[in-house]
């Protein structure tokens, strides 16, 4: 920087005999043309590097120590689409997605009992929500799958049927999962709903919409921007504690796996396979989740960050076209009057900059 | 219009029967000494007044002086607890069988709402629909109106108020004033009889005051019956044909806005105008 600034210095000066001005004016005397943008020397982080360094080592010696550890990784590769595998893969997930239906509709009905004005329903949901929440739900779980010891018989007047041949693993599952599920999504979608703005309602109802059609049109919506994050988080987390479920027999990914290793024998193999579909699982649904929220972001108060595709395309182009530094300005420029949608200025030079700067 | 009665606190006697003198009479608003309180703090205390159609009145007075929560009580966003208000000759909120109120259900008072436009002091956009989407979404939700018609409707809306070049905006991306604008659009396309203002500037930039005023002026020049509820003397003054003084929950002074804000009789009066003018 200082060597190009003395380098720009002299000329004013030389110019300068004539106008006095120069030293004042560093720009040089052309008042059109901006400044040099600064070229600064980037702080080094010496630390960062050391820790960095010693992360790669230590990863390193992770690596070494798998390729000699004990395990067949043939095995891994054998059983990985596997058919007892692949069913387990496709149960895990119906018993995840039904559960998360039950949890979400459940879920929702029950925000909306606690929320209304009547004591005895809002009573109810809190009672439901008290009781499936303080119990795991390992213990719920086998309280579904052993009904049958203290109702022998499902009688609901019109139906009436033995409690063993309804209670299925998968019923007890879907049950267990489901209704657990529903406590925590009630407590989810009532903090969404609560987090749309009074007036919100106050400007629907004043147009002459209904209630019922204001929390559908208005509120729920706006509602969704709140509910989604978590109740991906939810969704994800279904996933893996549905392996709660082999316990009582329900046939998913966890229970496959083990009935292979009772046979074959190849414990750690099997822990291995079915680990690499519940990451590939909730890998996928990680992905989906972030363009649900980008959705339902869409008139919030910032532009929506490029996906990461968007990003990778950015990087391409900048990097072709390095040497003009964007000007900090335009970043920060978020004036509700004059802002426009435009991303994609606004973005790159957003993206760029940090980028550059960390990796200096 | 007289001074409030401030004594009486019991519903008027029941036999006020349908109201003004059958129909409206020429009249949209009618306040007969109407209370509401909060719990124990009275904000209302014994309304009366009048609004002609085709008015345009405004009422001013100090913070906390109950006129906000008596223009929501026009719309049923809060309800009153003495005393009778009607528009257009019929009970606000209420049916009234003999000498019994019934509380109206909520789709009666949906219905009755979809005549009484209301702008907020807070736009209260709805932020995930564009301006378009904003102006169609009660024609189309409430009215049943084709999309195509309402569409249609909603642009012309948007054009009226100067905004035809940011109908695909959300509202985040318009200023306060655009947003006030399509406000003003949302509550015109549902062909309010009569239109609120709960103070439609005050949460505006100053400079972006006059372009929401210019669309207010228009609508009063086109004979629309409105209620504002503003800070704006100027306005009051140019615009309007009746102005009330309101302070601690009573109507103090009334009268025509050059009278009352040139030459105010009550000392409350003086006091608040000498403060804001």
């Amino acid at each position: 920087m200082s060597e190009e600034n003395r380098d720009a210095v002299p000329d004013p000066l030389a110019k300068g005999g004539g106008s006095g001005q120069g030293p004042l004016t560093p720009g040089g005397d052309a008042a059109d043309t901006p400044p040099e943008a600064i070229r600064a020397i980037p702080v080094r982080h010496y630390g960062r590097w050391a820790g960095a360094a010693l992360v790669v080592v230590l990863l390193g010696m992770l690596v070494l120590a798998f390729a000699n550890a004990d395990i067949q990784w043939s095995v891994v590769g054998r059983y990985l689409n596997h058919e007892t595998i692949v069913m387990g893969a496709v149960n895990t997930l119906w018993i995840t997605l039904l559960s998360m239906l039950l949890g979400v509709t459940l879920g929702t009905v029950l925000a909306m009992m606690r929320l209304s004005g009547n004591p005895v329903l809002s009573a109810v949901a809190y009672g439901y929500i008290w009781f499936f929440r303080g119990t795991p739900v390992l213990v719920q779980l086998f309280l579904w799958f052993n009904l049958a010891l203290i109702f022998p018989v499902l009688n609901l007047g019109f139906y009436s049927e033995d409690m063993n041949t309804v209670i299925t693993p998968f019923v007890a599952a879907l049950l267990g999962l489901g209704l657990n599920e529903a406590a925590y999504m009630a407590e989810i979608s009532r903090a969404g709903i609560q987090s749309v703005d009074r007036g919100q309602t106050e400007a629907a109802q004043a147009l002459g919409m209904s209630g019922n059609r204001t929390m559908r049109r208005i509120v729920l919506p706006q509602a969704m921007r709140v509910i989604i994050p978590p109740t991906g988080n939810e969704f994800i987390n279904m996933l893996k504690t549905s392996s709660l479920a082999y316990a009582i027999q329900y046939n998913e990914l966890f229970l496959a796996g083990r009935n292979i290793s009772s046979r074959t024998l190849a414990v750690m193999e099997m822990l291995v396979v079915v680990s690499i579909w519940y990451l590939a699982l909730t890998t996928i649904f990680s992905v989906g989740q972030y363009y649900l929220e980008r959705h339902y972001a869409r008139g919030s108060d910032h532009t929506p960050p490029p996906t990461p595709l968007q990003r990778v395309a950015r990087q391409l182009t900048s990097f072709r076209t390095r040497p003009t530094l964007p000007e900090p300005a335009t970043a920060t420029a978020a004036d509700g009057g004059t802002r426009h949608d435009g991303d994609g200025t606004n973005g790159s030079g957003d993206g760029t900059g940090r980028r550059g700067d960390s990796e200096r | 219009m007289s001074d409030a009665t401030t004594e009486a606190h019991g519903a008027p006697d029941g036999a006020t029967g349908t109201g003004p003198a059958g129909g409206n009479g020429g009249l949209m608003v009618k306040a007969e000494r109407v209370h509401k309180s909060f719990g124990l703090v009275q904000v209302l205390n014994g309304i009366d007044l009048e609004v002609r159609n085709g008015e345009v009145f405004c009422l001013v007075g100090p913070s906390g002086s109950g006129k906000s929560t008596f223009l929501r009580c026009i719309n049923h966003l809060e309800k009153i607890n003495a005393g009778r208000l009607y528009v257009d000759g019929q009970l606000v909120g209420y049916r009234q069988k003999g000498d019994k109120l019934y509380e109206m259900k909520e789709r009666e008072v949906a219905f009755q709402r979809r005549d009484i436009g209301m702008v907020f002091q807070r736009f209260n956009l709805f932020p995930h629909m564009t301006a378009l989407e904003n102006v169609m979404e009660a024609p189309v939700q409430v009215k049943g109106l084709p999309k195509s018609e309402a569409r249609r409707r909603a642009e012309e809306m948007l054009e009226r108020v100067g905004l035809s070049d940011r109908m695909k905006n959300y509202p985040a991306q318009l200023s306060g004033g655009q947003q006030q604008r399509v406000a003003i659009a949302r509550a015109l396309a549902m062909e309010p009889k009569l239109m609120l203002f709960d103070e439609p500037t005050s949460a505006l930039d100053p400079e972006l005051v006059g372009e929401v005023l210019d669309v207010m002026r228009g609508l009063a020049e086109e004979g629309m019956t409105m209620i504002v509820v503003t800070h704006e003397m100027g306005f009051a003054r140019e615009v309007g044909d009746s102005l009330v003084f309101m302070d601690a929950g009573v109507v103090v002074e009334s009268g025509h806005p050059r009278e009352v804000l040139s030459n105010p009789q009550h000392e409350r009066t003086q006091a608040f105008l000498s403060k804001v003018l």
